[in-house]
């Protein structure tokens, strides 16, 4: 499987969830797949999907599921330790990794060599971490979501890209329906 | 009133309830005061980019946040002022250690001074220079137009302000 089948796998149960999605190719294919206002695509600032999924999460009540790439998280490592010590049971961290750049070209990561994400976000201090091939990864999620605690997930999939088009939606249009769904 | 007390009172005034650090010296103060309030979410971030994705979602969330961190982070937050701060219009005060300015005693220190007000001018960042603490009277309108326009807005506080280090 790669990021795009794990993104149509999860999709019926990220459509009533509020979601901050990766930037590049994670965002443009769930927007295809099921374009939601409950979804912020992020259109630019390569690592911050965690960051922001998780100030949203500190600041509502709402269940919050960030949908980061191994490439993103490697390139914003501090977001782990700051997930660990100010822990918010409404926040999930779906890492989809398949061990490459793949909006760039599937350059390959660390986190497809030597590196283990999982552990890693152990190491910080993270205290519900799960590692799931792609398969598993609908349930790992339906359980991190019904399980009301702060959870990690590190999904391991393959490489490799679909075509889709890119998102032009007004990033403030994006924004601010997001907000609304946010408070309905 | 001591100046720390004064700048978090306004915070707290104009509804700021999540706030993110990335320390400094001269504002060791400032979060020590934040830390005192329970109305204020405090989250350290390890990195201003990482601090600007809390404060992001926080605003999203309902939250208004702030950041504070020093003069430095500027040359570490181009990319995100630019490709969420700002292209998503969201407001963010920047409570901005300024450091390599009159009284900085580490030479270092002035080389990302030398650039500071030039990459906010580039940006298109309001930006506001308190110089001596009877500047700090501006601050409640500072956080009031930041939230009235949704930007950024850079608020820069030198050494002098915070009374210098010792001698110097
Ligand atoms: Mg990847």
């Amino acid at each position: 499987m790669i990021r795009s089948d794990i993104l149509k796998d999860i999709a019926p149960i990220l459509r009533d969830q509020l979601v901050v999605c990766n930037i590049g190719l994670p965002s443009q294919e769930l927007h295809m797949i099921d374009d939601q206002p409950t979804n912020f695509y992020m259109l630019g600032t390569m690592g911050l999907s965690s960051s922001i999924g998780f100030g949203l999460a500190l600041a509502q009540d709402k269940k919050v599921i960030s949908i980061d790439g191994d490439g993103s998280v490697l390139t914003n490592f501090g977001t782990l330790p700051t997930i660990a010590n100010n822990v918010a049971d409404n926040f999930i961290l779906l890492i989809i990794d398949n061990g490459s750049y793949g909006s760039t070209g599937d350059q390959p990561t660390y986190a497809g060599k030597r590196t283990s994400l999982a552990a890693v976000a152990r190491a910080c201090g993270c205290e519900n971490v799960v590692e799931v091939p792609a398969a598993d990864t609908k349930d790992a999620l339906q359980a991190a979501i019904d399980g009301d605690k702060m959870t990690i997930i590190v999904s391991k999939c393959e490489s490799g890209n679909i075509k889709v088009p890119v998102i032009t939606m007004d990033p403030v249009v994006i924004r601010d329906r997001f907000m609304k769904a946010v408070q309905a | 009133m001591s100046i720390n007390t004064k700048i978090v009172d306004d915070l707290v005034a104009n509804d700021i309830s999540f706030v993110t650090t990335v320390p400094c010296k001269q504002l060791a103060g400032v979060i020590d005061e934040i830390d005192t309030r329970p109305g204020v979410l405090h989250v350290p971030s390890n990195k201003e980019d990482e601090g600007m994705g809390l404060c992001a979602g926080a605003w999203m969330g309902g939250k208004r946040p702030a950041i504070i961190m020093q003069n430095t982070a500027i040359g570490v937050t181009i990319n995100t002022l630019a490709t969420l701060i700002q292209y998503y219009r969201m407001p963010l005060p920047m409570l901005i250690s300024y450091r390599g300015e009159l009284r900085e005693p580490v030479a270092c220190q002035v080389e990302m001074a030398l650039h500071t007000k030039a990459l906010l001018a580039q940006m298109n960042i309001p930006t506001y220079h308190f110089h001596k603490q009877s500047d700090a009277q501006e601050l409640d309108m500072i956080l009031k137009y930041t939230f009235m326009c949704n930007k950024p807005v850079a608020i820069l506080t030198d050494a002098n302000f915070w009374g210098g280090y010792g001698d110097q």
